[in-house]
């Protein structure tokens, strides 16, 4: 079957980022994704444009080009005010079959997720799921494998080129979209190789931001489009933000987090961890169990199916360490665990382990990093 | 008025995971277990049938011994099971088993009042992109991550989660809803349920029973009609074994401050 998006591969250029803005206001993760596509545009020897959608959005381009963005893909109209899946995905679908681009990134929150499949079935293309590393230039995909991988050498020697349907494809061009999947048992590379854009979600939290340069020049294109008010059928009644302040974990430092080894006492557990995070000004967080159990609310969930951190120290009290768990949290930069069971998988990621009750363990942190931090 | 739910069996995530040489998965030795989002929708379509009295069946796309968890599903309140199976679609990813699913639906059939439920996302690949798919091949609208439901003369009013806390979206049937695990809380099989399961309908539709349909093509289902390749899959590897430390020293804790502070993390 021939579509317009796998005859002439060729045609399609330019690496595209999907600025989800809510209210007005972008996300943090539309700037991680801008510096991240950045890098894949410079690789690709394309340009960078960010596409922003929305009522009078415009003046929000300047903020993404600060990350790297060369050019902004403004579509206003009072229809893409709230966003819906339907005025979105027609207004996305629109401007993709007019432009061409060959690489679509959108940030992994609910809203990229609920769009980004939508928006793949109907442009006929790929998409891969809440990537957590890009790449398109071979050799630094292979330095990648080398780091992050247990490969063999000379299975990574073989990456320039991948078995498609029985021939051989050389993949210099291709994005490589790396995710976790069976709960962050394994990984896996994803090749969009025979339809444009290649697609993906990007997990929040995981591409690092680029230093904000206010100087970079930029220009803004409007591309026409077409939309009614008869093609949304779910209409928005209201947005509500949570009343109480959601904590944010993946730009946190210091995050301290709970797991069921403080089920004897939930009430002593959660405070012994909160007064740590205080102690140390860093956030609360949780395993799927404690989150699961109504013990602390979702927006603390570290993990695979919650939010992925690297703070500079992490430190996990009475967390067994699932893999689920660790897939959310094993690149911080130095992890810290204290766990009663001295063979509880925790251990085998963390920088120091600690043996012991963490009702007893915890009590001692807070009173020496408060001495600590009054000796500073 | 009929509830269509989408449901998948998966290998169970949470306890042991048995990794191949080669860096597969090996199924074989999992245990499989209903995904648990799908837990979530399949309640759903059950308190609709409650309320309206309304037909609910459940659908699945898998190898043939998916038909137990089909039994699983009416053991616990559904009416009829469709088995999706065939050599045709194996090795399809989103885009292809929205393909097919879309066409299992359109062979079941469904009407202006009809609402299609599915989980949020399988615990296996963990991507959320086959409900929404479905939704835009058969042209329907969706609302994903519903948190609360309610369906009143054809219009559906759902709470739809964010991150920093929700939406309220309305639309008409027939729709397609994604359910989150705040949408309720699942039922267990009944016993009348386990008795009565396998003399219920359960009808399987293979690559002939579908072939009709134009969603079904050669280069739209199966390995062929998946517009994603999978170049590597891998295992990361372990991190190195870090000092270890007893907690009832006195000592433990000012030695790992001194080591935080020499590595300036703090």
């Amino acid at each position: 079957m021939s579509v317009f998006n796998n005859t002439d591969l060729a045609a399609f250029k330019n690496v595209w980022v999907f600025c989800e803005q809510r209210q007005g206001k972008l996300m943090p993760t539309d700037f991680e994704l801008i510096s991240e596509g950045r890098r894949l545009a410079d690789e690709l020897g394309v340009k960078l444009c960010g596409l922003l959608l929305g009522d009078k959005v415009e003046g929000l381009a300047a903020e993404l080009a600060g990350y790297g963005a060369d050019e902004i893909i403004v579509c206003d109209h009072p229809l893409l005010k709230d966003y819906t899946t339907d005025a979105y995905a027609s207004v996305i679908c629109q401007v993709v079959e007019e432009l061409k681009p060959e690489v679509v990134l959108i940030g992994a929150t609910n809203i990229g997720r609920d769009l980004g499949p939508r928006c793949a079935a109907r442009l006929h293309t790929g998409l891969c799921a809440d990537c957590t590393h890009l790449d398109v230039d071979v050799d630094i995909y292979k330095d990648f494998l080398r780091e992050a991988s247990t490969l063999p050498e000379a299975r990574i020697a073989t990456m320039n080129t991948a078995k498609v349907l029985g021939k051989d494809h050389d993949v210099s061009r291709d994005l490589k979209m790396t995710r976790p999947a069976f709960g962050g048992h394994l990984m896996a590379s994803i090749i969009c190789p025979r339809f444009r854009p290649a697609m993906a979600t990007v997990r929040p939290g995981v591409m690092k931001k680029a230093a904000f340069d206010a100087s970079r020049k930029f220009e803004i294109v409007k591309p026409n489009f077409t939309l009614a008010e008869s093609d949304i059928a779910v209409k928005v009644l209201e947005t509500v933000k949570a009343a109480k302040q959601l904590v944010d974990l993946t730009g946190a430092e210091i995050v301290v987090s709970v797991g069921r080894g403080i089920s004897k006492d939930v009430d002593k557990g959660i405070a012994l961890a909160q007064e740590l995070a205080d102690v140390l000004g860093g956030v609360l967080g949780g395993s799927r169990a404690v989150i699961d159990s109504g013990w602390l609310s979702a927006d603390h969930q570290v993990g695979q199916t919650g939010k992925t951190v690297h703070p500079k120290i992490y430190i996990a009290l009475g967390i067994s360490g699932a893999i689920q768990h660790k897939a959310g949290m094993q690149d911080s930069e130095c992890i810290i665990a204290v766990n009663k069971n001295d063979a509880a998988p925790i251990f085998e990621i963390a920088d120091y382990g600690i043996v012991g009750d963490l009702f007893k363990v915890a009590p001692m942190m807070i009173e020496q990093f408060k001495a600590f931090k009054a000796e500073k | 008025m009929k509830a269509i739910v989408c449901v998948k069996q998966v290998p169970d995530t949470s306890g042991k995971v048995a990794v191949n040489p080669d860096g597969t998965l090996d199924r074989a030795s999992m245990a499989t277990i209903i995904n648990p989002d799908d837990k979530s929708a399949i309640e759903a379509a059950l308190r609709l049938k409650d309320a309206t009295g309304c037909k609910v069946v459940a659908v699945t796309m898998g190898p043939p011994p998916a038909e137990g968890m089909l039994r699983e599903l009416i053991a616990m309140g559904a009416d009829e099971g469709v088995l999706i199976s065939g050599r045709e679609f194996g090795g399809s990813d989103t885009f292809a088993t929205s393909q097919i699913i879309a066409a299992g639906i359109k062979a079941i059939g469904f009407d202006a009042e009809d609402i299609i439920f599915c989980g949020r996302q399988a615990i296996d690949g963990d991507t959320a992109q086959v409900g929404p798919q479905i939704a835009e091949k058969l042209g329907l609208p969706q609302i994903s991550y519903v948190a609360d439901l309610k369906v009143e003369d054809g219009v559906v009013t759902c709470k739809r989660l964010l991150e920093d806390g929700y939406m309220t979206l309305q639309t008409k049937t027939p729709c397609l809803l994604t359910c989150v695990k705040e949408l309720n809380d699942p039922r267990y099989m009944s016993v009348s349920g386990v008795v009565d399961c396998y003399s219920k309908p359960m009808t399987v539709l293979d690559y002939n029973a579908l072939k009709d349909d134009p969603l079904i093509e050669v280069d739209t289902i199966g390995l062929k009609g998946s517009p994603t390749n999978i170049l590597t899959s891998f295992t990361p590897p372990l991190k190195g074994a870090g000092t270890m430390f007893d907690g009832t020293d006195k000592e433990t804790i000012p030695t790992v401050i001194a080591k935080l502070h020499a590595k300036h993390l703090i």
